[in-house]
C-alpha cells in the first residue's frame, strides 16, 4: 500500500550495523519493552532502553520538533537527542528505534520528524529503524521476522499481564513496594528466559499461572478503592513520561488504576486490515494473514485471562472479540486513525469493569482524540449515565497543577458514588 | 455579611467551621457556627499564597479560638498548601456543588467564573460538572487584561459596557485571539462602550458554548465568582443572551465565597478536626517547607557582570539634538502600534530632536494630534517638517487624518531603522507589546517574516499586565529579576498556559523576583523557539539587533543573550525604532513639498467614528467610518474594496479562489426531484460538492447545498462542538448541519472517507482524521440529526468500483427503489463531474497566469486545502491579495505544472498536502509567481506540513509566508504580513 518513493535519502541501517550498532529505545511501556528488547538481543541485535527524563528531554524536545506537533513526538525525539548528548554513547555505533502505526495520522510521520531533528542537530549519519507492523521502511536490516514477531507478542502479554496484576495490587498492599518489586523480579526472569529459554505456548501458560499466584500471595487489605481508567493516545496513556506519572497521582489519592493492554492495541492494528477490506476492497491478499495473526494472538490473550479466571483473585481483562461490538455501540470501525474506535471502546469496556471513572488522555491538539474522545462522551454519558470521564490534555506547556485540578474534580465524584463495602475477608 | 435567611442547615453541629478558598489571585475565608457565618473574609494575595491564609485565619481568631474547627481548604493554588498542612483539601467545583445543594436547592444551573478558571454545574438528572479545558479565555484574567489593553480599570470597563450601541463578533475561545480582535477595533476608533460590552459578549459566547456544550441552561441559574459579582455588564449580557427571567436569576450575597462556604460544609462531613492553634502550626509549617519548582540560572551571577552588561548596551545610541537651538529641516516618524504610539522627529544629520513614547489609549488619533500640535509649538518658524512616513496598525488611520506623506509597512521601517545601527545586520528581532516580529537579512533584503501566533502571544504586554496583576509597576517588577537567585521555570506556551504555570509556581511557594526572573526567560524563550523556532545561536545570524519597548527590560535582554550564547545590539532608542525607521524613510524618499497637515489646519482638527455596516456583498463585515473636520472619511474593517466609498473601480481580475467558489455554488437544484438531500459546505466538501452533486442528482434527489459559511451559521451550531480545540472548518460543520436540518431535507450527507482521490502523486492518499470522521462527532453530539436522516457512509471514493458496491450497500438501506444499475451509472457521472471540475480549475489557473504575465503583476498561490475558499473559515484572504495587486491562484490549478515531484523529508501521505508540495515545487521555477500558506489553528498536520513547504520554497530561493487563522475575523495582521512579503519582494528586486 505505502511505497514511499518520495522520501529524501537517509542512513539505512544494515547488516554489518547489527553487529555492533546498539539501538536506542524510548522509554513508553517500560516493563513491556524490557521484555520485548530481550528478545530483539537474542536475535542478534543490541538494544538499550533509555531513560532519562526530566526538562531537558522537553527542552531538546521544543528545539528541534516543530511545536504544534504532538508532544509524544517532541518527548521520543527529545529524549533520543538527550541521550545523544550525553556522551553515554558511541555516536558513530549507536541507531535509534522508534514505533510507526502506519496510518492517516500525523504520528506516523514520527520516524520522519526525528530523522528531521537528527539532522538539524548535527546527527544526520545515525540511522533510525522502524518498528511498526505495517511493512514500512522495507530497506532496512532491521526486520520483524515471524519468529520475532511471534515472541513479542508473549512478551506483550507478560506485559499487559503483570501492568493489570500491579495495578490490582498496589492499592491494597500492605508492604508498600511488594508488588512492583515483584514485577521487576519477573520482568528480570522472563527478560531472561526469553532470550535463552525455549518458547512455548506451555511454557507461557505456566508463568502466566505462577505470575498470578506470586501476586495472590502479596499480603493486601483495605476497603475497595473507586477504580480509576486510563484510556488516550498510546503514549501518553502508557508512558508516565507522557503523562506526568499519572498512575502514581491516581494511586496516590487513593484510586485503584484499570489500564487496557499494548496487545489490545497491536489485535486492533490488524483488526483494521480486515476493515478496510470489508469498506474499501483494500488488503485483498493480505487479509487473510491478519485474519490468522488476529486469531492466533487473540487465542494467546485467551490464555491469560483463562490464568487470571483459574486462580481467582485478580480481575480478567475483556477477551478481544468482545471489544469491536462495544465501540459500534456509538461509533463505527471504520475510523481507524490513531487510537481509532478502540480508545471508545476501552471506555465502554471500562465502565462494563466497574471503572466508569475514566481520565481520556492526549497530546494538546491531538485530531483523533477531538473524534474518538472528547467527541465520544455524549453518546457514551447518554448511554451509561454513570460514567464519569474527564479529558486531560497533555502538553509540555500545559502544568500538572491544572491537570490534578480537572483530576481531582473526576475523583470527588468517583468517591461519591464509591461502594465502601470491605474487600478483603480474611 | 451574607443573608442569614438563605442558610437552611439545622445547627446541630458542635463545632466551627472553617472554609478557605485560595484562587488564583485571591483568598477567600468563611467561619460559620452551624448555619450562622460568623466571620468572612475576600483579598488579594499577591502570590503570597501561605502568608495571606494564615493572615486570614489569625484574623478569625476571635470566633475560632478554644472551640473545635472541622476545616477545609479549596482552590487551585490552595492544593499544596493543603498537602502541606495535612488540612483536608476539595475540588472547587465539588465545593461549589456543596454549597449550592445545601445553601440553595432549587437551583437548577450554577455558572461560576474565577480569576482563570470558569466552570458549570448542572444539578438535573444528577450532577454534571464541568470545567474549562486548558485551552480557554473568557474568564476574569482575561477581562483584566482586555481592561489594560483598553486602558481602563475593571470598573471603567464595566460602566462604559452599559452605555453600548453595537456588539461586535469578538473570537471567545482565546484571550489571544480577542486581543487581535480588539486592536484594531480600537484602532480604527470603534466606541469604548461598544468594544466594552463586546467583551462581556465573548464572556457569555465562551461559556455557553465551551461548557453547556449543547445542554440548555434553564430553570433556576446561579451566577458565582469574582468577575460576575462585581461586573454589571457582564451580569446583563448573561441574562439577555440566556433570556433569563428576574426570577430564574441568583446572584447571591455570598457568590465571592461560595466555594470557601462549600469548603466549610465539606470540612463538616470530615472526621478531622483542630484547635486554633494546631491550625496555626499546621500552615506555618507548611511556609517553611522547601519549593519544589524548577528553577534556571540567575540572570546576573555578580553585580559587575550586571555593570559591563549596561555599559555595553549604552554605547548603542543616537545622537540627541535640541530641538530649541536647531534650525532647518525635520523628519518626523510616526509609529502607531497596537498598544503604543511613538513619534520621532530627526533633522537632516538623523540626530533625534524629539520623541515620544506612550499608550495609545485607544485613541490614537488624539494622541498623534496632540504630539503634532506639541511639535509645531516647539518648531516655531525655525524648524520644517519636511517630510513624514507612519507605520504600524493604524498607519492608514493616522495617514489620512494627518496628510502624513508615507505609509509604510511595520517591517520595512525596523529594517530601515536597525541599519542605522549596524549596516551589516542578519537578524532583526522585535519585541513590542502585543507582537513578536523578526526577520531575516539577506543580501541587504528582508528574506523571512516570522511573527507571532496564538499559541506563542507571551510579549510586553504580557509582563506588564502580569506585574499589574501582583501588584507591581513593570519596572519595578523587571528590576527585582536582575538578581533573583532561583528564577523558576515557566513553560512557554501561551498566557493562559504562563500564567497557570505561576500558579504552580506560587503553590510550591516561589518568590516575586523568581516569578518575574522566570516570564522574562519565558518571553524570550517563546521568541526563541517558538516564533522563530531556531535550533542554534548561529541559526539567527552574527549580527542581531533587538528592538522594541520590551527591550527595555534589561531582564529581557539579558535573558535573550544568555539564551543565544552571545551578545546583541539593543539600540537606545529601541521602542522607537519603527517610528524612527519611518524617519529615515521618509527623509530620503520625500520629493517635493511634505502633504503633512499645517499647523493652521491642525488647531481645527476634529475627527468623530462612528460604526456601521457593509452592505457590499453577504458578508457584512463590521466597519469603523472616520470622518475628519475636513469632511474626508476613512473607512476600515472591511475585508475587500467594496464599500470603501468608491475609491477604486473593481476590475475584471481573475481569482481561481472566486472561480471555484461560483462554480460550486451554481451547481443547479433540481427541486422537481422526489426527494432531496443537504450537503453541508464545509472540509472535504467544498472539493468533492460537483462530485457528490452529480451522483445524488444522478439519483434522482435535489441536492440542496447548505451555501456558504457565515459567522451566523457558526453560531447556530457552536453549543454542540465538543472539542473546542479542533479547527474552525471544522468546528463550523456544527452551523451548517442546524442549517440544512432548518431547510427541512429528507436527508444529510457528509461521508467519512478514510481516503481521499489517488493523484499518484504521493505515498498514500488519506484525508486528514478530522476531515475524515467528523461526521462520527456530529452525529454523536448534534440532537438535531435525529430529526433528519443523516447519512454518512464509509466510502472508498479512489475506486469506482468499490465505491459504487459500497455506496449501493448504504443506501438501500434507507431508500428501497434505488438499483444497482442506479449507482453505477451516478458513480460514473459523479467522476466525470470531478474531473470536469479539476479541468476547469486548471483552466482558469491557466488563464490567471496569463492574465498576471500579460500585465505584470504578480502570481501568488494561496494554498493549503480545498476549504480555504469558504469566505468565512478563509476570511475572504484572497480578495485582500486581490487588492493588494497578486493575481490569486490555488495549489489544485497548479499543482500539476511542477516539472517534478519535490522531495520531501515526510510521509507525504495526505492528498492535499502533496498538491501543496508540488505548488512549492512550481513556485521555485517561477520567478513571478510566491506561495502563501494558509494554516488553520489546531490543525496537527499542518505542524508537518509547513515546514516541508518552507524548506521546498527556501531551497528554490523563494519566500515563504504563512498565515494562520482562526476565528479571527480581523484583517490587520493578515495585511501586515501580506504586505511584508510585497516589501521584501521589492527590495530583492532592486
Amino acid at each position: 500500500m505505502t511505497n514511499e518513493k518520495y522520501i529524501r535519502k537517509y542512513p539505512i541501517f544494515t547488516e554489518e550495523m547489527k553487529k555492533d550498532y546498539t539501538i536506542l529505545v524510548p522509554t513508553m511501556l517500560p516493563r513491556h519493552f524490557k521484555i520485548m528488547l530481550g528478545i530483539l538481543n537474542a536475535y542478534g541485535y543490541k538494544t538499550h532502553l533509555l531513560d532519562n527524563m526530566g526538562q531537558n528531554v522537553i527542552n531538546e524536545g521544543l528545539k528541534y520538533v516543530h511545536n504544534d506537533t504532538c508532544y509524544p513526538a517532541q518527548l521520543v525525539i527529545g529524549q533520543m537527542i538527550d541521550a545523544l548528548n550525553s556522551g553515554k554513547f558511541d555516536k558513530h555505533k549507536v541507531a535509534l528505534m522508534i514505533t510507526q502505526t502506519g496510518g492517516g495520522c500525523r504520528a506516523s510521520n514520527y520516524i520522519h520528524l526525528l530523522r528531521k531533528a537528527l539532522e538539524k542537530a548535527g546527527y544526520g549519519y545515525i540511522p533510525v529503524v522502524s518498528l511498526n507492523f505495517s511493512g514500512l521502511e522495507k530497506e532496512s536490516a532491521f526486520k520483524i521476522t515471524m519468529p520475532i514477531l511471534h515472541r513479542l507478542a508473549y512478551a506483550i502479554c507478560y506485559g499487559d499481564l503483570m501492568m493489570d496484576l500491579v495495578n490490582q495490587s498496589k492499592p491494597y498492599e500492605v508492604n508498600a513496594g511488594d508488588s512492583e518489586a515483584l514485577a521487576d523480579r519477573w520482568t528480570e526472569r522472563l527478560t531472561r528466559q526469553m532470550t535463552t529459554g525455549k518458547l512455548s505456548r506451555k511454557t507461557a501458560k505456566q508463568n502466566y499461572r505462577l505470575i498470578i499466584e506470586d501476586f495472590a500471595k502479596i499480603p493486601k487489605q483495605g476497603t475497595p478503592k473507586p477504580k480509576v481508567g486510563i484510556v488516550g493516545e498510546i503514549f501518553v496513556k502508557f508512558s508516565p513520561l507522557g503523562n506526568n506519572n499519572l498512575e502514581d497521582f491516581l494511586v496516590s489519592e487513593g484510586a485503584e488504576v484499570v489500564v487496557p493492554g499494548l496487545l489490545d492495541f497491536c489485535l486492533y492494528t490488524m483488526y483494521n486490515a480486515l476493515i478496510d477490506r470489508k469498506l474499501y476492497g483494500y488488503n485483498k491478499k493480505s487479509a487473510i494473514i491478519y485474519k490468522v495473526l488476529l486469531e492466533l494472538f487473540a487465542s494467546f490473550q485467551q490464555d491469560l485471562i483463562n490464568a487470571i479466571k483459574q486462580e481467582g483473585s485478580f480481575n480478567p481483562p475483556m477477551p478481544f472479540k468482545e471489544i469491536p461490538p462495544l465501540a459500534e455501540e456509538v461509533i463505527s470501525l471504520g475510523v481507524k486513525m490513531g487510537e481509532g474506535w478502540l480508545l471508545t471502546a476501552e471506555m465502554i469496556e471500562l465502565i462494563h469493569e466497574g471503572a466508569q471513572n475514566i481520565v481520556c488522555t492526549q497530546p494538546f491538539g491531538c485530531l483523533p482524540n477531538h473524534i474518538v474522545g472528547k467527541g465520544m462522551m455524549k453518546p457514551i454519558k447518554e448511554k451509561y449515565p454513570k460514567a464519569n470521564i474527564v479529558a486531560i490534555d497533555y502538553d509540555s506547556g500545559a502544568t500538572k497543577i491544572n491537570q490534578e485540578n480537572r483530576i481531582k474534580l473526576m475523583l470527588s465524584t468517583a468517591v461519591v458514588t464509591q461502594d465502601k463495602r470491605p474487600m478483603f475477608q480474611k | 455579611m451574607a443573608d442569614m435567611t438563605e442558610f437552611t442547615r439545622p445547627q446541630n453541629e458542635n463545632f466551627i467551621k472553617l472554609g478557605i478558598d485560595i484562587g488564583s489571585t485571591t483568598a477567600k475565608i468563611v467561619v460559620l457556627d452551624g448555619s450562622k457565618l460568623l466571620f468572612e473574609k475576600y483579598e488579594r494575595h499577591f502570590s503570597m499564597v501561605r502568608a495571606k491564609t494564615l493572615e486570614l485565619v489569625k484574623e478569625a481568631r476571635p470566633y475560632l479560638e478554644g472551640k473545635t474547627i472541622k476545616a477545609a481548604i479549596s482552590g487551585s493554588a490552595g492544593l499544596g498548601l493543603a498537602e502541606e498542612a495535612d488540612i483536608p483539601f476539595v475540588q472547587e467545583v465539588f465545593a461549589t456543588a456543596e454549597m449550592a445543594k445545601n445553601i440553595a436547592p432549587d437551583v437548577n444551573v450554577v455558572i461560576e467564573l474565577g480569576g482563570e478558571d470558569a466552570k458549570i454545574i448542572f444539578f438535573d438528572g444528577g450532577i454534571d460538572q464541568r470545567m474549562n479545558g486548558t485551552c480557554a479565555g473568557g474568564t476574569g484574567a482575561f477581562i483584566d487584561q482586555m481592561a489594560t489593553l483598553l486602558d481602563v480599570s475593571p470598573d471603567e470597563l464595566d460602566d462604559l459596557s452599559l452605555d453600548c450601541k453595537k456588539i461586535y463578533p469578538i473570537a471567545s475561545r482565546c484571550g489571544v485571539f480577542a486581543k487581535t480582535d480588539i486592536q484594531p477595533l480600537l484602532n480604527q476608533g470603534a466606541r469604548k462602550e461598544d468594544i466594552a460590552a463586546s467583551i462581556y459578549q465573548s464572556v457569555v459566547n465562551q461559556t455557553i458554548a465551551g461548557l453547556a456544550q449543547g445542554r440548555k441552561i434553564e430553570g433556576k441559574v446561579m451566577f458565582l465568582g469574582g468577575p460576575i459579582s462585581f461586573n454589571k455588564g457582564l451580569k446583563k449580557r448573561f441574562v439577555e443572551t440566556l433570556h433569563l427571567s428576574e426570577e430564574n436569576t441568583v446572584f447571591p450575597k455570598y457568590a465571592k465565597v461560595s466555594v470557601a462556604l462549600g469548603a466549610s460544609i465539606y470540612a463538616s462531613k470530615q472526621d478531622v478536626s483542630f484547635s486554633y492553634n494546631e491550625l496555626c502550626e499546621r500552615i506555618e509549617k507548611a511556609k517553611a517547607a522547601a519549593s519544589s519548582v524548577q528553577t534556571l540560572e540567575p540572570l546576573f551571577s555578580t553585580k559587575d557582570e550586571y555593570i559591563e552588561f549596561s555599559d555595553r548596551h549604552k554605547k548603542a545610541a543616537v545622537e540627541q539634538k535640541d530641538i530649541s537651538s536647531y534650525t532647518g529641516n525635520a523628519h518626523l516618524g510616526i509609529d502607531c502600534g497596537s498598544t503604543t504610539t511613538k513619534l520621532t522627529l530627526i533633522d537632516d544629520d538623523c540626530g533625534i530632536l524629539y520623541s515620544f513614547y506612550d499608550s495609545n489609549k485607544g485613541e490614537p488619533v488624539e494622541i498623534v494630534r496632540g504630539q503634532l500640535e506639541k511639535i509645531y509649538s516647539l518648531c516655531g518658524d525655525r524648524i520644517k517638517i519636511a517630510s513624514s512616513a507612519v507605520t504600524g496598525y493604524g498607519e492608514e488611520l493616522i495617514k489620512h487624518a494627518f496628510g502624513i506623506d508615507f505609509g509604510i509597512v511595520e517591517t520595512m521601517a525596523h529594517f530601515g531603522a536597525a541599519k542605522h545601527f549596524k549596516p551589516d545586520v542578519d537578524f532583526i528581532l522585535d519585541i513590542g507589546g502585543q507582537d513578536i516580529k523578526c526577520f531575516k537579512v539577506r543580501n541587504n533584503s528582508i528574506d523571512s517574516i516570522m511573527l507571532n501566533e496564538a499559541c506563542s502571544s507571551g510579549c510586553g504586554s504580557f509582563l506588564e499586565t502580569f506585574s499589574k496583576s501582583l501588584g507591581y509597576g513593570v519596572s519595578d517588577f523587571s528590576k527585582m529579576a536582575l538578581f533573583a537567585e532561583k528564577p523558576v521555570q515557566l513553560g512557554t506556551r501561551c498566557t493562559v498556559f504562563m500564567n497557570s504555570s505561576v500558579k504552580q509556581a506560587q503553590k510550591d511557594g516561589a518568590d516575586v523576583a523568581d516569578i518575574s526572573a522566570g516570564l522574562s526567560v519565558s518571553v524570550v524563550k517563546n521568541a526563541i523557539y517558538k516564533v522563530i523556532r531556531a535550533n542554534s545561536a548561529s541559526e539567527l545570524g552574527e549580527n542581531i539587533v533587538v528592538q522594541g519597548g520590551t527591550f527595555y527590560n534589561d531582564a529581557v535582554l539579558r535573558a535573550f543573550e544568555k539564551e543565544i550564547g552571545h551578545n546583541v545590539i539593543r539600540p537606545s532608542i529601541a521602542g522607537l525604532m519603527g517610528a524612527f525607521g519611518a524617519a529615515l524613510y521618509a527623509k530620503s524618499n520625500i520629493q517635493g513639498e511634505s502633504s503633512i497637515i499645517t499647523k493652521e489646519a491642525l488647531s481645527e482638527f476634529t475627527h468623530t467614528s462612528k460604526s456601521a455596516t457593509c452592505r457590499g456583498c453577504t458578508n457584512n463585515c463590521s466597519l469603523t467610518v472616520n470622518t475628519f473636520s475636513d469632511g474626508k472619511k476613512f473607512i476600515s474593517g472591511n475585508k475587500c474594496e467594496k464599500g470603501l466609498g468608491g475609491t477604486k473601480p473593481i476590475e475584471d481580475v481573475p481569482n481561481v479562489h472566486q472561480f471555484k467558489r461560483d462554480y460550486i455554488l451554481s451547481l443547479p437544484e433540481t427541486p422537481s426531484a422526489k426527494r432531496s438531500v443537504g450537503f453541508p459546505l464545509g472540509l472535504g466538501m467544498y472539493e468533492l460538492a460537483p462530485f457528490w452533486h452529480a451522483i445524488f442528482t444522478r439519483l434522482g434527489f435535489n441536492v440542496v447545498l447548505s451555501g456558504m459559511s457565515s459567522r451566523e451559521i457558526y453560531s447556530l451550531g457552536q453549543n454542540s462542538i465538543p472539542s473546542d480545540t479542533a479547527c474552525y472548518p471544522a468546528k463550523i460543520m456544527h452551523g451548517h448541519i442546524e442549517k440544512l436540518v432548518g431547510l427541512g431535507v429528507d436527508a444529510i450527507f457528509y461521508p467519512c472517507l478514510t481516503y481521499n482521490f489517488d493523484e499518484k502523486a504521493a505515498d498514500n492518499h488519506f484525508n486528514c482524521p478530522v476531515v475524515a470522521y467528523y461526521s462520527e462527532l456530529l452525529h454523536s453530539n448534534m440532537d438535531s440529526l435525529k430529526e433528519t436522516t443523516f447519512l454518512y457512509p464509509y466510502l472508498n471514493i479512489s475506486n469506482e468500483k468499490e465505491l459504487a458496491r459500497g455506496l449501493y450497500d448504504y443506501l438501500k438501506t434507507y431508500f428501497t427503489d434505488i438499483s444497482k444499475s442506479d449507482v453505477k451509472a451516478a458513480v460514473r457521472c459523479g467522476y466525470e463531474a470531478h474531473e470536469k471540475y479539476m479541468t476547469a480549475i486548471e483552466n482558469e489557473g491557466e488563464m490567471a497566469i496569463e492574465f498576471a504575465r500579460r500585465n505584470s503583476r504578480r502570481i501568488l498561490v494561496l494554498a493549503g486545502r480545498p476549504y480555504n475558499i469558504d469566505m468565512e473559515t478563509g476570511h475572504g484572504i484572497d480578495k485582500l491579495c486581490e487588492s493588494l495587486s497578486f493575481v490569486v491562484v490555488s495549489e489544485d490549478s497548479v499543482w500539476k505544472k511542477a516539472s517534478e515531484k519535490p522531495n520531501v523529508n515526510v510521509l507525504n501521505q495526505w492528498t492535499y498536502h502533496s498538491r501543496l508540495y508540488n505548488a512549492a515545487k512550481f513556485i521555485t521555477e517561477n520567478e513571478d509567481a510566491e506561495l502563501c500558506q494558509l494554516v488553520y489553528f489546531g490543525c496537527g498536520v499542518d505542524a508537518v506540513t509547513t515546514d516541508e513547504t518552507r524548506d521546498i520554497l527556501e531551497q528554490g530561493g523563494k519566500l515563504y509566508t504563512q498565515i494562520k487563522i482562526d476565528e479571527i475575523t480581523n484583517m490587520g495582521a493578515v495585511k501586515i504580513r501580506l504586505r511584508s512579503l510585497i516589501g521584501a519582494l521589492n527590495e530583492r528586486n532592486k
